[in-house]
C-alpha cells in the first residue's frame, strides 16, 4: 500500500519535473501571448496562443456537449429506467467498452463521417468527435454515484408530487453535484489532453479560429509537432507547451474542487 | 365513521412471492390508523401501494383496487404525482432533500407551480411552526438540512410533507430512528393532525400504538388478521394470533 503510493507519487513527480525542467526556460510570455510567426518552427519568434485557445475552445465545447448529453442519460438509467435493471446493466457494460476504445478510433470514425458529408476539418467536427470520446466517461462517472443515491431520497421526492425528471434535475443533481463536477473535470482533462481524436477532425492552423467551422490548433498536436522537430529550441518549446497544458489541467482541478466543496455541503448522507 | 381509503381485494406479488394476500380494509377519515405486525409481513409494501411508490419496484403484479374517496388510484395511469401529493410520506429514517432548510419546504410548492415568494415564505414559517421546529431553525433557514439532528430532520420532513397540503399522512415507523423526546413530539403531532388529516402509521411499538391509535390493523404474513377500533383491538381481540402478538410472543 505505502509502496504503491510512493511509486505513484514518484512517477508523477518525475513526469511533472521533467516537463517543467525542460519547459520552464522556454515558457516565456511570448509563448502564451502570441501565435506562431513566420520562423516559429525554426526556433524564431511567436508562441502557441493558437493552440491554447484552440484547446480551450475544443475542451470546453466537447465537455459541455458531453455533459448535456450525458447527465440526462445517467439520470435516465437510474431513475426512469430503474425497473429495467438488466437493460441498464447492459448499457453500463457497453459504455465501459466504449470507455476502453482508443481515441484514434473515435478520430477515425469522426473523420469518415466528415468525409461522408464532405466536411473539412473544423473546430465543430473536433468538438463533436471529442464529445463522443468523453461521453462514456462522463456518463459512467456520474452514473457510479447516482446509482448509490439512497432509494429513500427518490421516494421522498416522488411523494411530494415531483415527477421523475424533477427528481432527477432538482434533487439528484444536487445530491450528486460534487460527483458531477468531478465527472466534468475528468472529461475535460481527457478532452484537452487527447491528440489522436483531433488529428483528422480539428486539423491544425497557426491562427486562432474565429468560427467553429474553421480548423483549429490544439496543445497536444502542437506538442507533437514541435517535439518531432530536429531543432533543440523547438523541442524545448514542446515541453513548455506541455507545461501549459499541465497548468491548465491543474487550474481546472483546483477550481472544480472549490466548486464541488461549495455545493457538497447540502448533500445528505 | 367515514372511510377515506378503501382497499378491496388487493393482492400483490413480487416475482413469484405473494407479498400481500387479499387485503380488504377501510381506513377511517380523520383518525389515526395503526398498522401492526411482525417484520416482513408486508406493512411497508401496503403503504407503498397507497402512494404508488410500489411502481418504482421491479417485477410487481398487483390486482384489486384502492379507492381514495371515490377514485380508484391503483390503476389510474394518469397523474401519479397528483395522487402522491395527496399523501404525505414519513419514512423510517428522515430523508431531507439535499438543499437548505428553507428550500426543503419550498421545493414541494415550487414543483407544484407556486413561485410567489411571499406565499412560500409564509408556508415555510407556518409549517415549521406546525411541527414545532420554527423556534429552533428560524435563524438558520439557509443552512443545509443535513446539519439538523435526526429528530429535527424528521420534523422537517413532516413539515415539508404538510406544505404540499396532503389529505393523508403515511408514516412508516417514523419514530424508530428518533430519541424518546422527538418520538413523543411526533406522536403528539399526529394526534393533533387528525383534526385535518387522515393518518396511517406503521409501528413496531405496541405502547406507541396504544397511545395514539384510533383504529388498528394487524397483519401477519401478508394477510390482515384482524382490524378494528383501538378499544376493540386492544381490549377484546378476537383472533388467537392477535392475542399472542399483544402478549409479545412474536417479538
Ligand atoms: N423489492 C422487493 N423484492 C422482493 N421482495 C420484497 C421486496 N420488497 C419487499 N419484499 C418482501 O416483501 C415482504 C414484505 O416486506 P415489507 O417491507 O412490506 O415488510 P414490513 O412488514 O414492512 O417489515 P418491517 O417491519 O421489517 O419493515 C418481505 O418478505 C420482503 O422480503
Ligand atoms: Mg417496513
Amino acid at each position: 500500500m505505502q509502496i504503491s503510493i510512493a511509486v505513484i507519487v514518484l512517477v508523477l513527480s518525475l513526469i511533472v519535473f521533467s516537463i517543467f525542467y525542460r519547459g520552464l526556460p522556454s515558457l516565456t510570455w511570448e509563448m502564451i501571448s502570441q501565435t506562431p510567426k513566420g520562423g516559429y518552427y525554426f526556433g524564431k519568434e511567436g508562441g502557441v496562443l493558437n493552440a491554447i485557445i484552440g484547446s480551450l475552445y475544443l475542451a470546453f465545447g466537447a465537455t459541455i456537449l458531453a455533459l448535456v448529453m450525458g447527465l440526462p442519460v445517467a439520470m435516465l438509467m437510474n431513475i426512469h429506467l430503474r425497473k429495467f435493471k438488466k437493460l441498464v446493466n447492459g448499457v453500463r457494460f457497453l459504455l465501459d467498452l466504449l470507455w476502453g476504445v482508443p481515441s484514434i478510433v473515435y478520430g477515425a470514425f469522426g473523420f469518415s463521417v466528415m468525409i461522408f458529408f464532405g466536411m473539412k476539418t473544423s473546430l465543430l467536427a473536433g468538438i463533436i468527435t471529442v464529445s463522443l470520446f468523453i461521453l462514456p466517461i462522463m456518463i459512467r462517472a456520474i452514473d457510479e454515484v447516482v446509482k448509490n443515491v439512497p432509494v429513500g431520497l427518490l421516494e421522498a421526492s416522488m411523494s411530494l408530487g415531483s415527477n421523475k425528471s424533477q427528481t432527477a434535475f432538482m434533487v439528484y443533481v444536487r445530491q450528486c453535484s460534487s460527483a458531477i463536477v468531478t465527472a466534468i473535470m475528468i472529461s475535460f482533462g481527457r478532452a484537452i489532453g487527447d491528440a489522436a481524436s483531433v488529428l483528422f477532425t480539428t486539423g491544425y492552423t497557426d491562427s486562432i479560429p474565429t468560427s467553429v467551422m474553421q480548423p483549429s490548433a490544439t496543445l497536444p498536436l502542437s506538442i507533437f509537432f514541435q517535439l518531432s522537430s530536429p531543432i533543440q529550441e523547438v523541442q524545448n518549446r514542446a515541453y513548455a507547451s506541455a507545461a501549459i497544458l499541465t497548468i491548465i489541467i491543474l487550474i481546472i482541478s483546483v477550481l472544480s474542487r472549490i466548486i464541488s466543496n461549495k455545493y457538497n455541503k447540502n448533500k445528505i448522507s | 365513521m367515514e372511510s377515506k381509503i378503501s382497499i378491496q381485494n388487493l393482492n400483490l406479488s413480487i416475482g413469484k412471492n405473494q407479498i400481500l394476500k387479499n387485503i380488504n380494509l377501510d381506513i377511517p377519515e380523520n383518525q389515526v390508523t395503526i398498522i401492526l405486525g411482525p417484520s416482513g409481513c408486508g406493512k411497508t409494501t401496503l403503504l407503498k401501494c397507497l402512494n404508488r411508490l410500489i411502481d418504482l419496484e421491479e417485477n410487481v403484479t398487483i390486482t384489486g383496487s384502492i379507492f381514495l374517496d371515490d377514485e380508484d388510484i391503483l390503476h389510474t395511469k394518469s397523474d401519479l404525482p397528483g395522487i402522491r401529493k395527496k399523501m404525505g410520506l414519513l419514512s423510517q429514517r428522515p430523508y431531507p432533500l439535499p438543499m437548505n432548510i428553507y428550500d426543503n419546504i419550498a421545493y414541494g410548492l415550487r414543483i407544484n407551480g407556486i413561485h410567489n415568494k411571499q406565499i412560500i415564505r409564509e408556508s415555510v414559517e407556518h409549517n415549521l411552526k406546525q411541527v414545532n421546529l420554527w423556534d429552533e431553525v428560524q435563524h438558520r433557514l439557509k443552512e443545509p438540512a443535513s446539519r439538523l439532528s435526526i429528530g429535527q430532520q424528521q420534523r422537517l420532513c413532516l413539515a415539508r410533507g404538510l406544505a404540499v397540503k396532503p389529505e393523508i399522512i403515511l408514516a412508516d415507523e417514523p419514530t424508530s430512528a428518533l430519541d424518546p423526546l422527538s418520538s413523543t413530539a411526533i406522536e403528539k403531532k399526529f394526534v393533533e393532525l387528525k383534526e385535518e388529516y387522515t393518518l396511517v402509521m406503521v409501528t413496531h411499538i405496541l405502547r406507541q400504538a396504544r397511545r395514539i391509535a384510533d383504529y388498528v390493523v394487524f397483519m401477519y404474513l401478508g394477510e390482515i388478521v384482524e382490524h378494528g377500533t383501538a378499544d376493540e383491538f386492544f381490549n377484546h381481540p378476537k383472533q388467537e394470533k392477535t392475542k399472542a402478538y399483544l402478549q409479545g410472543i412474536f417479538n
